[in-house]
């Protein structure tokens, strides 16, 4: 039986360094290569020696598909392409590849310029890397070889995050890399057709939780921002340059905008310019509302928010900010929040996650004193709060795509292993197909029951459909007549007649003879003649001739009489008939008559 | 398209047809007749190959052929058919016979059996659709013969089984336009030995699993197309449709669950099982399950459906209907409260504004793994979804049916609330209006917490008008809980006013129905609001501060009497708001107004003053009366303008100037061709002001104006000398009488011994006679005929419309450089006006200046809005344009009516006339009166066009 290979090299049980090998029709693909977030030696990418222990990976891989941009999934790229070497195509979407090198150049400077690393991959290889990449198109299938298609789907998440579809012969999988099954204010949800592939791999990020509707959590973030700017304060946002900032923006844009408001909005320069500008340049990645108004304003050409400036910071009156990074362990936004944080008129809104140790996680924690470095202590009077806006799919969002798609069997990934296990007990009760969740390096193999195409001449097909009846008793199956011919790496059903032919062979009839012996006394032509009147007699219905050259025909058997040369008495009854079903009940009846 | 365009050709045809049996001589008729065939024929004959063929039919598609001559085309098509072996020509040949058989006058029972012949010949799939479809086309014409409909059934079943896609389509709409339940259908499996007999559902329910998905969607419809024509669907078809609802394809679910819906609404209350347990259930509630899960299916347009279909499920039960707002939250396996719990915990529990800290939604409980059901089972959840859904047409869809489900229930109502909160925070306007009307709709049902108005207020903010102003609507119905809340409002309504002036009159009318409904809640605020509170103790009174004391004086008129609150009087000298008498004083008044008419009804028995007299003081009281009692005041109106025509009628007709000689009178004939006019004009106020007017009263006032037109007839007779222009204007009011008698003709039992009634007795004696001797007659008749007694309608209002800005006050004028055009904003608020967008006008017009030009601007469709039940609101721009004055001066701008009389009697076909694309355009089918009616007060702006600057 054919079988379909998953072994995870990261996420496998894990959250971060995306990144899973698949085997498929005697393909290898590799999905995702990214790195992990919370480690800075080895373990940071994967272990791509379990591929291959020296030499490149090219021969060993068809060919790897990137889901979305976010370091976890696309950060080992260079070094895997670079440096352990890898020249195959690499499939992305269009967003995808224009915001991805700009991630991994900001992440090469983090690490080599800052922490002084060595043995990390240049700009230079950045962009050699991205000069195998082939671009994506949604719903577009392309063809890698002559066996192996893939085909991307909307995934939501983040701008350009897509879902792959990937199919040799009749065996597929999907890959979702990271998706979000509610819309957002600047993205749509993840869709996917009934493509009932054999494993669906989806990640699990949030496998036990079921969020909130996103509008009460909107409405709330509104209306602190906007109490804040009433009563004359500042608001701080700190956030990550990619993904959940535009999102922000969006919605703090378009609250301005409908409430008529004037205060300023900013947000901190860098990357997130450059950033914004692929945002505006890929609208039909957006959501509806943002594809259907672009015409008249593309909605990422902000009115009211304006770039920083570190000055800016100490103007009176209200203002909104939103800087880098999102956790307040560094850079802008830590400045900013030092030179806000006394006064209690202000506000930080804390929109994601932050790592313990991080200042974002102290203060959500209710530290009020703040130790800084040269012993300073800092007094936190201004109001902290916490939004969460998170784009993975919950659990209801992770069992709706899975209605959607129909999977065979289901594979988790990207997901802590005990949360993992609860939604695989519900999957397999709701759904009734196999789930998987493999550990990193574990191989999980699915054996598959490919359906097998075989070509019909058109003609073959009605001559045998007018035999079976009228429709439209469609779900039944038929039985036809036909010679399966296996030639060349293909199969073809004929009708036996074209099938001789092909082959060159000549039609074989078969006879079959049987020799019954009789003792009568009459002579030849009497015993024959009592035969045929016997038969006619028994056999009503059937043509049956006496046939002047002293044989008797039934229908087609043929029955000849011999005597023997020693005695006369004893005569010989030959029969012989053709292999049809009509003949052989008669054949029974003559035989068994005497 | 094509197509599309013959059929219409065909349909402007029609019309054509019904006016020759009238007019045109039949003569003509005959003549053409066999010209038609003739000329096709020998087009056919000539036609050496199918492509010229073809030209000639297309040709011949776009003319109309007469309803005697359609058999003889018939014919002659059906001849070249059987010749034809090019298929594209016999397809054109099948749709012809298809567009032929819907002529009107023709029966076509008598082309049925040469279809159905050329139907067995037929080889090529796609001549056998169009000959089906020609088929379905006669079948639909001729509905009253079961035997024509026998055999097209036949037919149909006999071709289901055909190969191609098409031909099974066609046969199963057959079967869904003609087929019959009770009639057992065809004998099935004949050669298998077993003769079962089937009728029409089963047929099709067998093509519910058909291998094309367009065929299934056919049969689908096919099913819904009979319970259209009302037979009875069987249940059992229902396990069939579910299993549709997750079929591959999105036009088969999208019909699927029309099914489904359909059967829900036959079968309500019986009992279905679960499947995986030994549980039952109502038919409905499963359905209503089943329907919910295709909020979340991956096609939108499905979604859509889905969530309409919803909203019709009334008789679901509230278990179930509360599930499909439930949205278990959980974190990490423990159970999570919603932020609407939270929200709900933090008011009872009297902390109101506490900022969420960090972890604070940090679930508590542990959740039962086993119990948590994450696939939604049945309703779970279906409008919590909904309402996000990405696309806004599955959310609107999902607000709509939230409102028509939380109508019929209250604790639902209750339920929904804080999701239609939500809404209220949508990225697109259209379902944030939405919500918000739906939210007025069910508010009745409703009390709004605290922390709940606090976000509906936080939209009063809004840039957008129209969202303003559906909020301030739903403030005026919304009832709230504390006095805090009340005083919360009128916070934010004065801030509103403060940010957008122009909200003024909106805004007084808000607060003058949140005081009127809450006047308990409101006694304690008043002493603050009046004086005490330093907020309002500002030297000057605010031009807006009418606005506080509007409410206050509403809430007060509902205050219990207390000795502590200053007299009502002293308040302000609002006594001009007084909104009249109590609800009891209605009931008298419409009993005055009822005695008032039957009293005039006497009045022909009276002697000519007396009667005169009579009329005049009725109509004093009924204008006394519709000042009076606002909800009267269609009524009065109506019957005081009818009763002033009467009057002016009988003055005219009871003058003496009847026996003087024609030179002596010119000056009493003036006057009475004067009445005439008025009587003309306030006859077409009465038919086109009022609404709520039946058949009976636009009767009353035709005949009236059938008076007036007799008056004037007699009056020209008696001034002109000459008979060619009497001639024509004899047989014009002949013919106005005519079509007198084909409109109301139902009508004519009530208009016992009136005029029209004498007149009709009259009638063959006066289409012959001279029109001296008409005139005679008429006049006669004039002067015995008596006063036709009004009965009025249950509900009647008269049209009107305030102009609230331009508020004509400014001295400041409006500058623009002359030869350029200035846009004057128009805010006009429409009461009981029917189809404004195609009868409401603006009439600029200029006062004092030398030219008194006016031009009347038609308003855009889109600047209409309907804020209510018999409301319209009209804002919009009138562009203004004019040479250089120089001094300011006024422009007048007003409201108009319009109205055409023909427009009253076939409204329909004036508005399609515009659609013909056809040559030869068809006369009006009566000479349509049009006019205007101006219906609002006129307002006046100062308007100055300066002299460009060179």
């Amino acid at each position: 039986m054919p079988e379909i290979k998953v072994t995870p090299l990261g996420a496998g049980q894990d959250v971060g360094r995306s990144c899973i090998l698949v085997s498929i029709g005697g393909k290898n693909i590799m999905l995702d290569c990214g790195m992990h977030m919370g480690y800075n030696d080895d373990r940071r990418f994967p272990d791509f020696s379990y591929i291959t222990q020296n030499g490149r990976l090219t021969e060993f891989l068809d060919c790897v598909i990137i889901s979305h941009f976010h370091l976890d999934h696309c950060g080992a790229l260079p070094y895997m392409s670079e440096m352990v070497g890898y020249d195959g195509p690499i499939y992305m979407t269009h967003p995808t590849k224009a915001i991805c090198p700009i991630l991994l150049e900001d992440f090469r400077k983090i690490t080599v310029d800052k922490k002084g690393e060595t043995n990390f991959f240049t700009s230079q290889m950045i962009k050699d890397c991205m000069k195998k990449v082939i671009p994506l198109n949604l719903h577009q299938t392309v063809q890698v070889d002559d066996e192996l298609e893939i085909k991307a789907y909307y995934a939501g998440h983040v701008l350009g995050a897509a879902m792959v579809h990937i199919k040799v012969g009749s065996e597929s999988v999907v890959y979702t890399g990271d998706y979000n099954m509610t819309p957002d204010r600047h993205l749509g949800a993840a869709w996917i057709d009934k493509c009932r592939p054999d494993i669906l791999i989806s990640e699990s990020t949030y496998a036990t939780t079921i969020r909130d509707s996103k509008r009460c959590r909107e409405r709330d973030f509104l209306k602190k921002v906007h109490e804040t700017i009433e009563r004359g304060g500042k608001v701080l946002i700190p956030v990550f340059a990619l993904g959940r900032a535009q999102e922000l923006c969006i919605l703090l844009e378009t609250f301005w905008e409908r409430m008529n408001l004037k205060a300023p909005i900013y947000f901190s320069t860098g990357l997130t310019e450059k950033a914004n500008h692929y945002y505006k340049l890929f609208i039909t990645w957006t959501n509806q509302k943002i594809r259907k108004t672009f015409v008249q304003r593309n909605m990422f050409e902000f009115k009211h928010i304006k770039a920083f400036d570190r000055s800016y910071a100490d103007n009176p009156g209200p203002m909104v900010v939103f800087a880098t990074p999102g956790m307040l362990h560094a850079g802008q936004s830590l400045q900013i929040f030092k030179k806000w944080a006394g006064n209690e008129k202000n506000m930080v809104i804390m929109p994601g996650y932050c790592v313990q140790g991080t200042i974002g996680h102290k203060i959500l924690n209710g530290q009020r004193k703040l130790e800084m470095e040269g012993r300073a202590t800092l007094d936190v009077k201004l109001q902290v709060e916490y939004m969460s806006f998170s784009a993975h799919a919950d659990a209801k969002g992770i069992m709706q795509l899975i209605r959607m798609a129909e999977p065979r069997n289901m594979l988790l990934v990207h997901g802590e292993a005990a949360k993992m296990e609860f939604l695989k007990g519900k999957i397999e009760q709701e759904f009734n197909i196999n789930c998987y969740m493999p550990a990193n390096g574990e191989t999980e193999t699915v054996t598959t029951n490919p359906s097998v195409p075989v070509d019909i001449s058109l003609n073959l097909l009605k001559r045998e459909m007018a035999l079976g009846g009228p429709l439209p008793d469609t779900k039944k199956p038929r039985t036809m007549h036909g010679t399966l011919i296996m030639k060349e790496n293909s199969l073809r059903l004929v009708s036996p007649e074209q099938a001789l032919k092909e082959l060159g062979l000549n039609e074989h009839q078969l006879r079959f003879t049987c020799r019954v012996q009789l003792q009568d006394p009459h002579s030849d032509s009497d015993t024959l003649h009592r035969i045929y009147t016997h038969l006619k007699s028994v056999l009503k219905g059937y043509t049956i001739q006496h046939l002047p050259d002293s044989t008797v025909m039934v229908e087609s058997i043929v029955i000849k009489l011999s005597s023997s040369a020693e005695d006369p008495n004893t005569k010989v009854l030959l029969l012989s008939w053709s292999y049809q079903i009509v003949t052989r009940y008669v054949t029974n009846i003559v035989i068994t008559k005497h | 398209m094509a197509a599309h365009l013959k059929k219409r050709v065909y349909e402007e045809f029609s019309k054509v047809v019904q006016i020759p049996h009238e007019e045109v001589p039949a003569k003509k008729l005959r003549l053409s007749k066999p010209s038609k065939s003739a000329a096709l024929h020998v087009d056919l004959c000539k036609a050496t190959n199918s492509t010229d063929a073809l030209q000639y039919l297309l040709q011949f598609a776009r003319k109309p052929v007469e309803a005697e001559s359609v058999e003889g085309v018939v014919r002659i098509l059906l001849e070249h058919y059987y010749k034809e072996t090019d298929n594209s020509v016999r397809l054109k040949i099948a749709s012809l016979l298809g567009l032929l058989s819907k002529t009107q006058g023709f029966s076509p029972d008598c082309i049925v059996d040469d279809v159905i012949s050329t139907l067995n010949n037929e080889k090529s799939h796609q001549v056998l659709v169009q000959l089906l479809d020609t088929l379905l086309v006669i079948g639909t014409q001729l509905p009253e013969n079961p035997a024509v409909r026998q055999r097209l059934i036949e037919v149909a079943c006999k071709h289901l089984s055909d190969t191609y896609f098409g031909v099974r389509i066609k046969c199963l709409q057959l079967l869904g336009c003609l087929g019959t339940v009770d009639a057992p259908l065809t004998k099935d499996n004949e050669g298998q030995g077993m003769s079962t007999v089937r009728d029409v559902q089963n047929v099709i329910s067998d093509y519910f699993g058909d291998q094309d998905p367009r065929v299934r969607t056919a049969a689908i419809k096919a099913m819904l197309q009979l319970h259209e024509r009302g037979m009875k669907i069987h249940q059992i078809i229902y396990d069939q449709a579910c299993r549709l609802l997750s079929d591959d394809y999105e036009q088969v679910r999208s019909a699927a669950v029309q099914m489904v819906w359909v059967l829900s609404q036959l079968y309500p209350e019986s009992i279905v099982p679960i499947p995986s347990s030994n549980e039952e259930i109502r038919l409905v509630d499963d359905s209503f399950g089943k329907i919910s899960h295709m909020v979340s299916d991956g096609s939108w347009m499905v979604r859509v459906q889905a969530a309409k279909t919803l909203g019709s499920m009334l008789q679901v039960s509230p278990h179930f209907l509360e599930q499909t707002l439930d949205k278990k939250l959980m974190s990490d396996l423990r159970r999570k409260r919603t932020a609407h719990e939270r929200a709900k915990e933090l008011y009872t529990s009297g902390e109101f504004s506490s900022g969420r800290k960090w972890a604070d939604d940090a679930p508590k409980e542990k959740v039962d793994t086993n119990a948590v059901n994450l696939i939604a089972s049945g309703a779970c959840g279906a409008f919590v979804h909904g309402l996000e859904d990405e696309m806004y047409e599955v959310r609107i869809a999902a607000v709509e049916a939230l409102c028509l489900l939380a109508r019929s229930s209250p604790s639902f109502a209750e339920k929904c609330l804080d999701f239609l909160v939500d809404m209220f925070n949508d990225e697109i306007e259209e379902v944030r209006l939405q919500s918000i009307h739906v939210l007025r709709e069910i508010s009745t049902h409703i009390t709004l917490r605290e922390d709940q108005l606090d976000t509906v207020l936080a939209v009063l903010e809004d840039s957008s008008r129209d969202i303003r102003e559906a909020l301030h609507e739903l403030l005026c119905y919304t009832n709230v809980s504390t006095k805090e809340c009340i005083q919360l409002a009128l916070l934010e309504l004065l801030k509103n006013l403060n940010k957008y002036p122009t909200d003024r009159n909106s805004v007084w009318k808000c607060l003058k129905f949140l005081g009127s409904r809450h006047p308990t809640l409101v006694l304690p605020l008043v002493p603050e609001l009046l004086s005490t509170h330093p907020y309002f103790d500002t030297p000057e009174p605010d031009m807006d501060d009418p606005a506080k004391m509007y409410w206050l004086w509403d809430a007060h008129c509902n205050w219990p009497p207390s000795p502590q609150l200053p007299g009502r009087k002293p308040l302000y000298g609002l006594d001009s708001v007084d909104s009249g008498g109590g609800s009891g004083s209605v009931e008298a008044a419409h009993l005055f107004l009822q005695q008032s008419l039957n009293r005039v009804s006497t009045v022909q028995n009276l002697e000519a003053p007396g009667a005169q007299d009579l009329l005049d003081f009725t109509i004093r009281d009924l204008q006394r009366l519709g000042q009076l009692q606002p909800e009267l005041a269609g009524a009065a109106d109506f019957s005081a303008t009818y009763l002033r025509c009467q009057l002016l009628l009988m003055k005219a007709l009871q003058e003496k100037l009847w026996n003087m000689a024609v030179p002596l009178c010119l000056k009493q004939n003036a006057t009475a061709t004067a009445a005439a006019r008025q009587i003309l004009e306030e006859t077409y106020k009465l038919e086109f002001l009022y609404s709520g007017l039946e058949s009976r009263q636009v009767a009353t006032i035709h005949h009236v104006r059938l008076q007036a037109k007799a008056l004037q007839l007699v009056l020209t007779a008696r001034t002109r000398r000459g008979l060619e222009p009497l001639i024509g204007s004899c047989e014009k009011f002949l013919q106005d009488v005519e079509s007198f008698q084909r409109l109301f003709l139902t009508e004519l039992p009530h208009l016992q011994d009136s005029f029209v009634e004498k007149l009709l007795e009259l009638m063959p004696r006066l289409s012959s006679c001279k029109p001296a001797e008409l005139v005679k007659i008429l006049q006669t008749t004039l002067r015995q005929s008596g006063l036709l007694q009004l009965r009025l309608p249950e509900q009647i209002h008269r049209a009107t419309a305030t102009i609230i800005e331009p508020t004509g006050e400014s001295d400041n004028p409006l500058r623009f450089t002359s030869g350029l055009v200035v846009a004057l904003d128009l805010d006009a608020t429409l009461e009981h006006v029917q189809d404004p967008q195609n009868t409401v006008k603006v009439q600029v017009s200029e006062l004092l200046y030398p030219d008194g030009q006016s031009h009347v601007i038609q308003p855009r469709p889109g600047d209409f809005r309907k804020p209510g039940p018999h409301r319209h609101r009209l804002i919009t721009q009138v562009y203004l344009s004019h040479t250089a004055w120089t001094e300011p001066c006024q422009v007048e701008v007003r409201l108009l009516l319009a109205y055409s009389s023909s427009s009253s009697s076939s409204s329909s076909s004036s508005s399609k006339a515009g659609w013909s694309d056809s040559t030869d355009s068809l006369p009006p089918p009566e000479a349509a009166i049009e006019g205007t009616i101006p219906f609002s007060k006129s307002v006046k702006v100062f308007i100055m066009p300066k002299p460009a600057r060179r």
